[in-house]
């Protein structure tokens, strides 16, 4: 049996060696990913994000076992964790807070590092997710790095995106500054047995009315007026839903997995599902397109010009965009 | 400088997975020797806590490893290391390296050998020769 073949078939000790075929994108990994992909596509993915410590293992944790005890859906976890940036080595301790699913055949964990990625995920976490996915695993949690504001490629890898909060974090201009926030499909308030709870939720509420205003009606003289939305968008809109949970105890884990099958459905009725995907497809597909294109363009300019251009660029004899357009041009200046 | 990005050695990093069986709650030896093989430059998956041989094995597949670090405080090596180097075999993954670290008597060490314990460190072992046996074990 080839290993296209052994993955389809299910068998785990072939599908681990091929993640780390992927991971490490070697000619092998690339060959299956390109086998495997008429079988990709019917996975749903979830992306789970948010700052350090709110929680985000815990919670995929609960999810991933309400998926198998409720819903009896494979689940597979990809658990990103950052790399060292001076020694590229890494502690991947994602699986810690995961040890309730260990023994259940319907879930694959898969720990990995950043290896130098700034966005939240590892540049082959996409291709580790395509693996699953073909694999027939029926729900792919992605969980990111403990993320800041700017760490949002999670959200173009998957269909549903959570953003996770806990109390005590930051006031309301951290909520309306650009970045995390925005991604969210739907915001998670772990956590919610502790005090401060009730002022993270309130910050939230506010930020997503200025996003999303809502019809007022009130008294005004003794009229009754009513403000309409400007433009309002009757269709295709998904407001966010806020939801408490207490990742720990699994306290609002079932409302938060109807929250995200309510996301599910709303994104195929509307036709997002296959916007979404279509401008993920794009989006990776640029992204190897560069990556080919400066290696094969690499590969067509002598190593001693590039080192003859870069170092007239070190004497500022050349400013970068010149010396980027002589490279390019092909001409000796 | 040229970054070759698909030239897979390069990009190949030792995997270890850092596991303490058994029902000691002691961990900071298994989080110093996680600590050293990262900053050796090595991704380290930890496990935590009051593993099973059975959730060992598990996790070292899932994750592809290619060593597996024991730290075991509480006696009961010669029960859990046969068991965890048992299920590994069991689950293809025979060549997995297998090292112990912690409170092992000097008796038990030629019958944990023979087992197929790639090597065991006790307490006062340095970290230089940890990192350095583990990456000839990883890179093998």
């Amino acid at each position: 049996m080839g290993l296209v073949e052994e993955i389809l078939s299910g068998n785990r000790l072939a599908l681990t060696r091929l993640l780390t075929q992927v991971e490490n994108d070697t000619t092998e990994g690339r060959s299956a990913l390109t086998e495997l992909f008429p079988h990709t596509g019917s996975a749903h993915l979830i992306g789970v994000t948010g700052a350090p410590g709110t929680g985000k293992s815990s919670l995929v944790n609960q999810l991933a076992l309400h998926f198998r005890k409720q819903e009896d859906r494979r689940v597979a976890i990809v658990a990103v964790d950052p790399s060292s940036p001076f020694t590229g080595g890494a502690v991947l301790g994602d699986r810690v807070r995961m040890r309730d699913l260990a023994g259940d055949p319907g879930v694959f964990i898969r720990s990995m590092a950043s290896r130098g990625s700034l966005g939240g995920l590892a540049q082959a976490t996409a291709g580790l997710v395509q693996v699953f996915d073909a694999a027939g695993f029926d729900v792919i949690l992605i969980e990111t790095v403990g993320a800041g504001q700017s760490e949002v490629d999670v959200a173009r890898l998957a269909h549903t995106t959570l953003v996770v909060e806990a109390p005590g974090l930051g006031d309301d201009i951290q909520a309306i500054k650009a970045g995390i926030l925005e991604i969210a499909d739907i915001l998670v308030v772990n956590k919610a047995d502790r005090p401060g709870v009730e002022n993270t939720l309130n910050a939230l509420k506010s930020t997503l009315e200025l996003a999303h205003p809502v019809r007022h009606v009130f008294q005004h003289h003794g009229v009754q007026e009513v403000v309409e939305i400007p433009d309002a968008p009757t269709y295709n809109s998904w407001i966010p839903p806020i939801q408490k949970t207490v990742a720990t105890e699994g306290t609002g884990v079932p409302e938060l997995a109807a929250e995200i099958a309510r996301h599910a459905e709303h994104l195929r009725q509307s036709g997002d599902w296959a916007a979404r995907e279509r401008s993920r497809l794009g989006s990776e597909l640029d992204a190897m397109l560069q990556e080919m294109l400066v290696t094969r363009f690499r590969e067509s300019v002598p190593e001693a010009r590039y080192e003859e251009v870069l170092e007239r660029v070190f004497q500022r004899d050349l400013a970068p965009w010149e010396a980027v357009k002589i490279l390019l041009n092909g001409n000796v200046k | 400088m040229s970054e070759q990005k698909t030239n897979p050695e390069q990009n190949r990093r030792i995997r270890v997975l850092v596991a303490k069986p058994g029902l000691d709650g002691h961990d900071r030896g298994a989080k110093v020797v996680a600590r050293a093989l990262r900053d050796a430059g090595m991704e380290v998956i930890y496990t935590g806590l009051r593993q099973t041989p059975e959730m060992i094995a598990e996790a070292a597949l899932q994750e592809d490893v290619d060593v597996v670090g024991l730290s075991i405080l509480s006696g009961a090596h010669m029960a859990l290391a046969p068991r965890v180097l048992e299920l590994l075999k069991a689950n293809g993954q025979e060549q997995v390296k297998v090292f112990i670290g912690g409170i092992i008597p000097d008796e038990d060490l030629p019958r944990l050998k023979e087992m197929g314990v790639a090597g065991v460190y006790g307490p006062g072992a340095s970290t230089e020769d940890i990192i350095r046996e583990v990456k000839e074990a990883g890179t093998g």
